[in-house]
């Protein structure tokens, strides 16, 4: 597998959200906003990449029967580094994303690379693969997210952090407050995930007729 | 016997020329009199709201059926139910939009996704108040006056006021029982009148078509438990959709039991929730969520209602 196919793999075809199904809790909380989506993507994106180098560095001298305290130990110094680096710098997200930054300890994402991955594959390729399964779930928090933001609030691309209140489609009056809430979280990732699969399926049928 | 042209089949042999069509029809048609009822006391928004929410339940069903190619089930009627009884269990001023989009919601999420008729979990047209509730609380809580003056109620302003639910729970305010049982009330456009549902509810008894066990038990429910709790019986029959909603949506033949004993324990599930949601909860109406939590219990009752079989010996004897 060369650099490459490692990192385009978590965009699409094994993307963690849409074809994994992994980090369900973070994606249904934080996705309310296209810039907590970025935000958090990119905040587990920073977390697994760089947990995934270290762990696949580590993997030669780690014992096998204590490797996930080892792993915490890790992910937990890269995630401790995130929040603080976002609490000082962007305070409105930190508070926006809240306990899912100190979650991202227990990200199944994460743990899931660097059991299934990292532990098993050189630094280069863990590399790949952290970035190329951050970029796979930032991409699906962020779709996620435009679909609630716009609906929910009627606006796009509200900042908090930069003092920019967004693009506004639509009157806030008219939009379904739902959406935003959790129930609307669940029926939007199901309605996404049932048209991607809709989509693969007929890409696979024409693939195999043609 | 082969080649003769007999056809060997096992039992039962004989048919009832009861199917989905005529049950559903027989449904239009009790609804009727509730609809006349939001017409005559709500004016054309109530009549155009029928409309848009009929015609969108109807259409999203055809596109999704087409698009999924599947049969197409719209001459069954059963997407015009729903749409119908959204439109009577939705405010008269809600939106025509939002009344569509409630529309689609209640058939595309409620009723496609989960395998289309006869496989939802859930009442689709509860479904589709609920998510109108969620989504817009504004324009699902404003009232309008009936077409009706009535002395007892204190006029907020012009145009809006509060349901009788409203006005007894915040400020001890009780419509007076002619005004609840003809309907000259503000509420949704189809469950003011409880003589109009009453009517088409006699009609869907005398047809056959729903058995009383759940209509009973979840009124009488309500009735008890009110007056157990020092409050008006009789005021809490007939306001809120509460007629509406054990005659007509908590008897849905999908969504509640088919045991006799299963539909009993589902009333009175529905009428505790009821009077629940009613008396402590924060919203003054809870049929809707009753019927619909009880709904989500269904498949638990039935499975421990089976009834025993004839001849069946007990288990462990």
């Amino acid at each position: 597998m060369s650099f490459k196919s490692e990192f385009s793999k978590g965009i699409i075809k094994e993307n963690p959200t849409f074809r994994m199904l992994l980090g369900m809790c973070p994606t249904l909380a934080t996705s309310l906003a296209i810039s907590n989506g970025i935000g958090m993507g990119l905040a587990a994106t920073f977390v697994l990449v760089g947990s995934n180098v270290i762990i696949s560095a580590l993997r030669k001298v780690t014992p096998e029967k204590i490797r996930i305290p080892i792993f915490v130990v890790v992910i937990a110094t890269f995630v401790t580094t995130v929040d603080l680096i976002m609490a000082a710098f962007l305070p409105d997200l930190h508070e926006v994303l809240g306990i899912f930054i100190p979650l991202i300890v227990v990200n199944c994402i994460i743990f899931a690379r660097a059991e299934a991955f990292a532990f098993q594959h050189g630094i280069v390729d863990s590399l790949a693969d952290g970035l190329g399964m951050g970029l796979g779930w930032t991409l699906a928090l962020c779709g996620l997210s435009a679909i609630r933001e716009l609906l929910g609030t009627g606006t796009l691309l509200a900042i908090p952090d930069f003092g920019f209140p967004g693009i506004r489609v639509f009157d806030q009056s008219l939009a379904a407050v739902m959406v935003i809430l959790p129930p609307g979280g669940f029926i939007t990732l199901g309605l996404l995930i049932g048209l991607l699969n809709l989509v693969a399926n007929r890409k696979n049928k024409r693939a195999q007729e043609g | 016997m082969e080649g003769s042209g007999l056809i060997v089949s096992s039992s039962p042999h004989q048919h009832t020329t009861v199917s989905t069509p005529i049950i559903m029809s027989d449904v239009i048609l009790a609804l009727m009199p509730a609809s006349l009822a939001g017409v005559w006391f709500f004016g054309l928004p109530a009549l155009f709201m029928m409309a848009v929410c009929v015609g969108s339940a109807v259409i999203t069903e055809a596109a999704l059926e087409k698009l999924c190619g599947k049969p197409l089930t719209v001459r069954d009627y059963s997407a015009a139910v729903t749409g119908l009884l959204l439109a009577l269990i939705v405010p008269p001023d809600l939106p025509l939009w939002a009344g569509a989009i409630g529309s689609i919601f209640s058939i595309a999420i409620a009723k496609f996704t989960f395998g289309g008729l006869g496989q939802n979990i859930f009442n689709p047209a509860l479904i589709g108040r609920a998510f109108l509730l969620a989504s817009w609380p504004v324009f699902m809580t404003r009232w309008r006056w009936p077409i009706y003056e009535a002395a007892w109620i204190p006029r907020f302003d012009a145009l809006t006021t509060a349901t009788p639910l409203v006005l007894m729970k915040y400020m001890k305010i009780k419509a007076p029982y002619i005004n609840l049982f003809l309907g000259q009330v503000a509420g949704c456009i189809g469950e003011t009148s409880a003589l109009a549902i009453l009517v088409g509810a006699a009609y869907l008894v005398y047809r056959g078509h729903i058995s009383l066990r759940i209509p009973l038990s979840f009124v009488g429910t309500v009735a008890v438990l009110t007056a157990l709790f020092g409050q008006d019986p009789v005021f809490h029959i007939l306001s809120g959709g509460l007629l509406l909603g054990a005659f007509f949506m908590a008897t849905d033949y999908v969504t509640s039991p088919v045991t006799p004993r299963g539909q009993i324990i589902f009333g009175v599930g529905c009428g505790i929730l009821v009077t629940l949601i009613r008396l402590y909860g924060g919203y003054p109406e809870g049929v809707c969520y009753a019927i619909l939590i009880m709904n989500a219990a269904t498949a638990l009752v039935e499975r421990y209602t089976i009834p025993r079989k004839f001849g069946e010996v007990k288990k462990g004897a």
